[in-house]
């Protein structure tokens, strides 16, 4: 990692009010992103992992900006990016770049492919004139492995995977520094996945792309990231390196949910930790730990204070009251192996 | 596209169950379902064979298209006749389902076979109560009087761990989460006491902690109610959790037939080798090495024409010239083990008996 921070952000707040009531007045908020920080530099991807309604796009969309934040600062390359005005901004997001999760809906039907592929560079004029235009435009096709003759065509003559590639070229036509891939492999088929990921690994080993790599598949992220932050409820609990979290969770929430993954090893019937009830509404997110509701080790002072996230040795992170026990007396430490690859006899 | 054209279609093209005495409950015999189109006929299934014992899981795996739902739906026939068109025999304790009216195969529908969809959202009613809706099928099957179905709905509700089941029952279904509505529609899918379940993709609208919930749901209630299981999916994590046996599909016809464990540490067809490959394993950062996922390049062919040799060629790595031009035969590799591949290697232990 050459150290160069790309983006950096700290104490990221959204909140999205929810209108009712006969005046149509603000009567509550989704407490959506609630405190998220976190940095990445050059040529590094950082996954942002968790269920449904964590806040893990919510925070992708906010660092791009597609919404005004509640609070916190978001920098790129240097810059806060949290407060500027939107005409300041707009030469900026030549810098980051979307790659969103359905390749369907997010390319123009009415637009060609040369037309998808240069707009961006027309925008942020980046062609000198028309012939090297048209050059960019090829090498972008090459370096997404499609056949250069193919702008001529429209989106809907490609399959979903061609078409994650053409979303790909037009993220990478800007020539950013940051690419957020929103569950840009989650609506692959199997096989089609495995080529995209090996296309976002090649490219980023190619141009030293930093990515926020935001997904729910586990076995994709440990694949492809280099560190991963686990979110629940619009908190980030735990952050680390793609070892030191896989080898060894250091959240009882990480813990479950790494032990939930089955695993395409029949016969492996491994300890798993089945978490009671679901995630709780976070129009009204619980007091103290926010996961204190169905964590298997939760004791009094879970439920009345906020644990901090806060570094557990070797820089990792995470917000748990049980690092504060003696070492012996925690659950988390007092594994013979990571709970996730534990194999019980069956 | 009668089904005495068709090349190379073995007479012995199902796995000899040894040691598995259990009775055959579904028997699905060359089926071929295809939809009329504008542009052709679509050869959806094409020639698919394969059978379920009694309270045995069966998982039927594939990419999108290869099939595998339109399997399920054919088997249910819910196939709309035009524009599909179904042939072969799907034969349900010896009686053939396709030729059944449509008033007998109303009495077997979430009566004696039932199924559970992919989205819980969208395959519930809106707009009745939860109670009324499993109630549905038992005062439709069983002539359960109001009372006594809402007393079983809350009875399955209890059964597929909803708390507050009392209270449940009066509820729609905007007022429960993601898993609560698919443990909703496995209580209607169970309510009659099936015989066959059929499940399409039951956990893959879920998150990873509810579909460990829904899988260890669907693994107990197995042995409590005894219904044989057709999984369909697509995720070889949930395949290898709890299948006993795996049929692989891929263009509409099946290439692989294997009991579980042979299937995942000794793949036959290089579709399922490729599908393997590509599948990163957690844990995968601990051993050190980061490696490529292997690709499978190109892509699916189209089932509108008909393809003459193995459906898999256009994208195999070992491809050959007799691979383009003759369709392999499914073939039994190993003993339970089948496989559609000209150059899979047959194991001694078979190689005596195949010929007879």
């Amino acid at each position: 990692m050459s150290g160069e921070r790309i983006l950096e952000v700290s104490d990221l707040k959204k909140h999205f009010p929810i209108r009712g009531g006969l005046m149509g007045g603000t009567v509550g908020h989704v407490y959506a992103v609630d405190g998220v920080s976190f940095h990445i530099d050059r040529g590094e991807t950082l996954s942002l992992v968790g269920e449904s309604g964590c806040g893990k796009s919510t925070v992708g969309k906010s660092v791009l900006r597609l919404f005004p934040l509640t609070s916190g600062q978001v920098a790129l390359n240097g810059r806060r990016i949290d407060d500027m005005s939107p005409g300041t901004l707009r030469p900026l997001r030549r810098e980051i770049q979307v790659i969103f999760q359905d390749p369907f809906s997010s390319l123009n039907p009415r637009m060609r492919v040369r037309e998808i592929l240069a707009e961006p560079i027309k925008n942020f004029g980046l062609a000198k004139d028309s012939a090297d235009l048209e050059e960019r435009i090829g090498q972008l096709m090459d370096k997404v492995r499609l056949p250069r003759d193919a702008v001529n065509r429209w989106p809907h003559e490609f399959s979903g995977g061609q078409r994650q590639r053409i979303c790909i070229a037009r993220a990478l036509a800007a020539e950013p520094d940051v690419i957020v891939c929103d569950e840009a492999v989650s609506a692959l088929d199997v096989s089609v996945k495995a080529q995209i990921v090996n296309l976002l690994q090649d490219l980023q080993a190619e141009l030293g792309l930093a990515m926020l790599f935001i997904s729910h598949d586990l076995a994709i992220v440990e694949h492809m990231t280099h560190r991963v932050a686990v979110m629940y409820l619009g908190k980030i609990v735990e952050v680390a390196d793609r070892k030191q979290l896989f080898g060894g969770p250091r959240h009882p929430y990480t813990e479950a949910l790494l032990s939930a993954v089955p695993v395409p090893m029949p016969g492996a019937m491994r300890e798993r930790i089945v978490l009671k009830g679901d995630v709780p509404s976070p129009i009204n997110p619980p007091k103290g730990c926010r996961f204190h509701t169905r964590c298997p080790y939760a004791f009094d002072r879970c439920r009345k204070d906020e644990p901090m996230l806060r570094d557990n040795g070797e820089g990792h992170f995470s917000a748990c009251h049980l690092h504060d026990l003696p070492a012996e007396q925690n659950p988390l430490l007092n594994k013979a192996a990571p709970t996730a690859f534990r194999t019980i006899a069956a | 596209m009668s089904v005495s054209d068709r090349v190379g279609e073995p007479k012995l093209n199902q796995p000899r169950a040894e040691g598995d005495n259990r009775q055959i409950l579904l028997e699905v015999d060359n089926l071929q379902t295809h939809f009329r189109t504008m542009d052709g006929v679509n050869r959806a299934v094409d020639g698919v064979s394969f059978h379920v014992r009694s309270g045995e899981t069966l998982a039927v795996v594939g990419e999108s298209g290869c099939g595998k739902s339109v399997t399920a739906m054919s088997i249910l026939r819910l196939i709309p006749e035009p524009p599909g068109k179904m042939a072969g025999a799907i034969r349900f304790q010896g009686r053939d389902l396709l030729k059944l009216s449509d008033k007998e195969m109303r009495s077997i529908r979430g009566n004696e076979i039932s199924m559970i969809f992919q989205e819980p959202m969208t395959s519930l009613n809106p707009v009745l109560t939860i109670g009324r809706q499993i109630g549905e099928t038992l005062r439709l099957h069983q002539g359960m009087s109001k009372q006594q179905a809402e007393d079983r709905a809350v009875e399955m509700l209890r059964l597929v761990g909803i708390p507050e089941p009392g209270r449940r029952v009066r509820e729609y279904p905007h007022q429960l989460s993601g898993g609560m509505r698919q443990r909703v529609m496995i209580a209607i899918a169970l309510a009659c006491n099936p015989k066959l379940l059929i499940a399409d993709e039951p956990t893959t609208a879920l998150d990873v902690t509810i579909q460990a919930q829904i899988l260890d749901l669907m693994r107990d209630l197995k042995n409590t109610v005894g219904a044989a299981i057709v999984l369909i999916t697509h995720d070889l994590g949930v395949v290898a959790e709890v299948a006993e046996r795996v049929v692989v599909m891929y263009a509409g016809r099946k290439v692989e037939e294997a009991p579980v464990n042979e299937l995942f540490r000794n793949p036959k067809h290089p579709y399922t080798q490729g599908l393997l490959g590509s599948v990163p394993k957690l844990g995968s950062s601990l051993t050190g090495e980061t490696t490529r996922l292997v690709e499978i390049p190109g892509l699916v062919p189209s089932l509108k024409q008909k393809i003459p040799g193995c459906v898999f060629a256009t994208r195999c790595p070992s491809v050959t010239d007799l691979c383009r031009a003759v369709a392999p035969a499914l073939q039994e590799k190993a003993p339970n083990h089948i496989a559609a591949c000209h150059y899979a290697p047959v194991e001694a232990s078979v190689s005596g008996t195949v010929a007879a």
